[in-house]
């Protein structure tokens, strides 16, 4: 694994922050006397991702790992920082066909296969559509055969092109999208939880899917997910994301094997391990603070067990480490000692 | 858009086949209700071809032929007015084939209108959200807390005072689909924008962003398919709302003129009549006005039950 900062970066994320403002309408918020209220869903997010790599982003609930899916391509505005996808600024002021050329390139898997196909159109609109938008097709039997193409890609028949969503089950539907997803030949891709919906055993048919059109298709991912599981299966690296931060960012194995952040290593310990090594595992207390008012310093101190005072009032700032990168103070200051694990590899 | 069925099951087919023919053959009363409709509107449709008379052409109308009774329950009925005539001679039967007709053009016509108006800004409220939403609903409150009628009579009397008598008469028909479909076009937007709120949430809508489609595209393409069910079922309720609004605003004079007399209009002319024990006059086209409305509604109530997945 080459060191993070002399890759070449295929996405580059710097700063990148997103609040939203959540207050009471206006005329409630002065009549009572409320202050506004903005939720820091992201809060300075640094990523970069090699191309041909999975970069997983992984975090509990509400910690923003969605919302910086969905930042990446595009579907909010960030309200700070920047987003380089293969060296082209995605705020910089272009035309339509530039941003168009750029979007092409790019695409995104949703997490629920049964909310992100339209009901009332067939499969083939449905596959089809990205094709139609960016006139990838010369004319209507081209079409056909791309659609086909697609759809035989991920395991479907062209057949199937002419049923409706709801004829499918959840995995068919997620490999539908997938299609749908790489009807426009992108070289990026974001999935936000692309499995979580999914049983179990379908779960491993998708991933295996999505790594074997990696392969086939010089893919890059950026993948989210809150299965550490499934994020071991399929990660090249692993950003752990806390409150709108990223804590911790490792390659998949140095971070299962010497988790070094205090978050990280609770997470971890939720995992059940077939080995039953009976170590003592340290039971994630309390739950994610809000984000409207989050905690000063280092957002994890009221959970952090090696917490002090210099973790209350500073931010600890993302020091590199073994081939990532840890924002703990504890860390840094020699407190707190790495500690080898032994990841169950056949968990997934 | 859409790729060629095989050529195996027709479209006849695929119709007989659905849930939705199966729930209307299911129903006695709708098939009832749907038969009344049929014929009112073939009647209403080919009235210059089917009926006896052209009432409102004063060169075939005789005053000597004023004010005869229905010929089943008066010796002094001819059957060349089987449903006898009015003060002026016409044919009531006639003119109720003639003014079901403007009763029905007037209502879809109202309809029409306030579909699209009520889509377009329902749909601009919910997708674009904020300020615009805001306004256009506060607008379609205020509008709320009138009655219909009242709008109706409203944007009516504006333009009788704009225009001059003669020409209200020419273009009355037009006045009164606006007024109607004027006040008819809230229940439409709360619809539309209520089911839009829950569609451009959904990941298809993002997943359609993502590929950098236009708004507009993503709401005629995506969005709005998914909203025609329940503004079907408004259209086909409303529908009968628009007649009776229609009959209601001819019967008090300010609907359609008396040379264009729609149901209501006849209704109204019937009325004055009516002390004088010319009964039939006004029966007649209220009896119609009556199983049109009726059948109409019953229509619609089907299809409300038939379109909602939870009542199945």
């Amino acid at each position: 694994m080459p060191d993070g900062a002399s890759m070449n970066q295929f996405v580059k994320i710097e700063g990148l922050k997103r609040y939203f403002d959540v207050s009471a309408p206006w005329l409630v918020r002065t009549l009572e006397g409320r202050p506004r209220q903005i939720v820091q869903a992201v809060d300075g997010i640094d990523i970069e991702i090699a191309k041909g790599e999975t970069f997983s982003l992984v975090g509990e609930s509400g910690c923003g790992k969605s919302t910086v899916a969905r930042l990446v391509v595009g579907l909010y505005p960030p309200t700070a920082g920047s987003i380089e996808f293969d060296g082209n600024d995605m705020a910089g002021s272009r035309s339509r066909a530039d941003m168009a050329a750029l979007r092409r390139r790019m695409q995104m898997i949703f997490q629920d296969p049964y909310a992100s196909l339209n009901p009332r159109w067939r499969v083939f609109d449905i596959v089809a559509e990205p094709i139609r938008a960016f006139g990838l097709a010369k004319d209507k039997a081209d079409l056909e055969n791309q659609v086909g193409e697609r759809l035989r890609q991920v395991r479907l028949t062209p057949a199937d092109g002419r049923k409706y969503p709801h004829e499918f089950s959840g995995g068919q539907r997620q490999r539908i999208s997938i299609a749908r997803a790489l009807a426009s030949h992108p070289e990026f891709l974001v999935c936000d939880e692309p499995t979580s919906a999914l049983d179990v055993s379908v779960q491993a048919q998708i991933l295996n899917l999505m790594v074997d059109l990696q392969r086939r298709l010089q893919l890059t991912y950026l993948f989210i997910s809150h299965n550490l599981a499934v994020v071991y299966h399929i990660s090249t690296r692993v950003g752990v994301m806390y409150l709108g931060r990223l804590v911790e960012v490792a390659p998949t194995d140095t971070l299962f094997r010497r988790p070094k952040h205090p978050y990280t290593r609770m997470l971890l310990d939720t995992i059940p391990d077939l080995d039953m090594t009976g170590r003592q595992r340290a039971p994630v207390a309390g739950e994610v603070p809000s984000p409207i008012n989050p905690p000063s310093g280092c957002t994890f101190h009221p959970r952090c067990p090696f917490a002090n005072e210099r973790c209350k009032v500073e931010r600890p700032k993302a020091l590199p480490i073994e081939g990532g990168t840890v924002a703990c103070h504890a860390i840094e200051e020699g407190r707190l000692g790495v500690e080898e694990r032994s990841y169950a590899a056949s968990a997934a | 858009m859409a790729m060629q069925q095989p050529a195996t099951t027709s479209w006849l087919h695929r119709m007989t086949d659905s849930d939705i023919w199966w729930s209307f053959k299911s129903s006695p009363t709708t098939v009832a209700a749907a038969a009344v409709t049929l014929f009112i509107f073939v009647i209403a449709f080919f009235a210059p071809l089917l009926a006896p008379h052209t009432p409102f052409d004063p060169a075939t109308l005789s005053l000597s032929d004023g004010l005869k009774p229905p010929v089943l329950v008066s010796p002094d009925g001819e059957w060349t007015f089987p449903l006898g005539t009015d003060d002026q001679g016409r044919d009531v039967l006639s003119a109720i084939m003639y003014g079901t007709r403007l009763s029905l053009i007037v209502g879809f016509a109202s309809v029409i209108v306030a579909m699209v108006i009520g889509i377009a800004l329902g749909l601009v409220s919910g997708y674009v959200g904020g300020a615009v939403d805001t306004v256009i609903m506060r607008i379609a409150d205020v509008q709320l807390t009138f009655p219909a009628i009242l709008v109706a009579l409203l944007i009516d009397g504006v333009v009788r005072g704009i225009i001059s008598v003669q020409r209200h008469d020419e273009i009355a028909i037009f006045v009164i689909v606006g007024a109607i479909g004027l006040s008819f076009w809230v229940q439409y937007a709360r619809t539309v924008r209520g089911s839009v709120l829950v569609e451009k949430n959904k990941e298809y809508v993002q997943a359609a962003r993502v590929i950098g489609l236009s708004p507009v595209l993503i709401m005629v393409r995506h969005v709005l398919p998914n909203v025609t069910g329940p503004v079907l079922v408004i259209a086909t309720i409303n529908l009968g709302l628009a007649i009776i609004t229609e009959a209601t605003l001819s019967f008090l004079g300010v609907g359609l003129p008396s040379t264009q007399p729609s149901l209501g209009t006849l209704i109204r002319l019937g009325n004055e009549v009516l002390q004088s024990g010319e009964w039939w006059v006004i029966v007649f086209p209220g009896a119609m006005l009556a199983a049109l409305v009726l059948a109409v509604n019953l229509l619609g109530d089907w299809l409300r039950d038939a379109l909602n997945p939870k009542l199945r």
